[in-house]
């Protein structure tokens, strides 16, 4: 038995999981601050991953990174990257795919700050990026963690997504949760039984870190 | 010397309310604003910090903080701005709050001291009394040595014994920096304590009271 969709797998979600919370926290930030009727728009695009089925993200992704379209020829051009059937093809459909659950726990986390808090920090001639860090982040450390575990566990369990823009190529797209659906088709259940085993205890354990740590905040700050 | 003359409009309870303000303070002063609640108090106050827009003009001595073209940013005014709530930043200390400010070590002592917050320096937040509170929110405050302080409310959410106390700090600290404060109150004999001239805002105006 193979370790390696596990590693592909927890790979993905720590690189997806880095590379979302530099993108979403700009975005979050702005979207918490901004009174701008491009808000709604944004929180829509945003959220669009929620509620479309993988298969249609899969889909549009698949047409949008494949090397007959602009965006996937550019990047084979110019960088020759591969961007379907690759890893780095996974990395970037999962950044769409997890995007909001990145992007809403910490715009939620800013919200509920105290504006007062916030307006005391610009007062004190603090700049935003300054309060963003040394304010607005320090306190909201349940939202931040929130944000960055649901991500990765999201990242995690994707299947739809993966499978259709990553293939089942081992040690390159072969991620736990495909390895497990063709274990089932070849009727490997012994295998099968093991690796979702695995899956399920890991997000287990990955979850109730996180609600455990929200409840010590919690019990710290009352 | 501050000049302000702004507009704005203001959505109140019984439909627009046209806010239209001519205000001048001398140097120093200590001026109190009352009002109903949904007057307009603490929308002006938050119009002189930058923390809402307006028409009109503000100038604090020689720098102008808005003209009808320009609008200078909250951070580039040199203000001090004391909450009803408090508003402190939850995960520093008492001192952090101070140093946050400005890294002046001798004014963070000096200010500590007279708002008798020595021994609670390396306490958060959460762990200060509502009185204790508001005396850091107003230490804070004074750390950028502001030329213009406002006070919104900032007692009101205090018991009576607290309030008289903090009354007499305040005095305290104006006799000892001079800062020109405008202050949002309710309560009359604070501001017979406290102010040298007292306005009231009355359906948008502002009235010598």
């Amino acid at each position: 038995m193979s370790f390696e969709p596990f590693y592909l797998s927890f790979k993905l979600a720590s690189l997806t999981t880095l590379i979302l919370f530099c993108i979403a926290l700009p975005l979050a930030w702005y979207l918490s601050q901004t009174r701008s009727m491009a808000k709604p728009f944004l929180e829509t695009l945003t959220a669009l991953p929620i509620v479309l089925p993988p298969s249609v993200l899969g889909f549009y992704l698949l047409w949008a990174l494949s090397p007959d379209a602009a965006i996937g020829a550019f990047f084979e051009e110019h960088f020759g990257i591969k961007l379907v059937f690759s890893f780095t093809g996974l990395v970037v459909a999962s950044c769409f795919y997890s995007l909001p659950f990145m992007v809403q726990p910490l715009q939620n986390g800013f919200e509920s700050l105290n504006r007062h808090m916030i307006e005391a920090s610009y007062i004190a001639g603090k700049s935003r990026l300054q309060t963003l860090f040394y304010v607005a982040l320090p306190n909201m450390k349940p939202a931040l963690l929130t944000a960055l575990i649901i991500t990765f566990a999201h990242t995690v369990g994707e299947f739809g997504v993966v499978l259709m823009v990553g293939g089942s190529i081992p040690g390159e797209t072969k991620v736990a949760s495909v390895a497990i659906y063709e274990m089932v088709e070849t009727m490997e259940y012994g295998t099968a039984h093991i690796y979702s085993a695995i899956m399920l205890a890991l997000s287990f354990v990955v979850l109730l870190s996180a609600y455990f740590f929200n409840a010590l905040q919690k019990r710290r700050r009352f | 010397m501050v000049e302000i003359a702004v507009k704005k409009e203001l959505q109140g309870a019984q439909g627009i309310i046209p806010l239209d303000v001519q205000l001048k303070i001398q140097k120093g002063e200590f001026l109190a604003i009352t009002g109903r609640s949904g007057s307009g108090k603490s929308t002006l106050l938050r119009i002189i910090a930058g923390l809402e827009d307006a028409d009109g003009i503000i100038k604090v001595e020689d720098e102008e903080w808005l003209t009808h073209t320009h609008k200078l940013a909250i951070q580039k005014r040199s203000i001090g701005f004391v909450f009803q709530d408090y508003a402190l930043f939850e995960n520093m200390t008492v001192k952090e709050h101070l140093l946050f400010v400005q890294k002046d070590e001798k004014l963070a002592h000096e200010l500590l001291q007279m708002m008798e917050l020595t021994g609670l320096a390396s306490r958060y937040p959460k762990n200060l009394s509502g009185g204790q509170k508001q005396r850091v929110a107003i230490a804070r405050a004074l750390m950028r040595k502001p030329k213009l302080l406002l006070l919104d409310e900032p007692l009101s959410a205090l018991d009576p014994q607290m309030r008289i106390k903090l009354q007499h700090e305040l005095l305290e600290l104006h006799k000892r920096f001079e800062t020109t404060t405008i202050m949002v109150s309710h309560d009359p004999a604070e501001i017979q304590k406290l102010a040298s001239s007292v306005y009231k805002l009355q359906d948008g105006a502002l009235l010598k009271a």
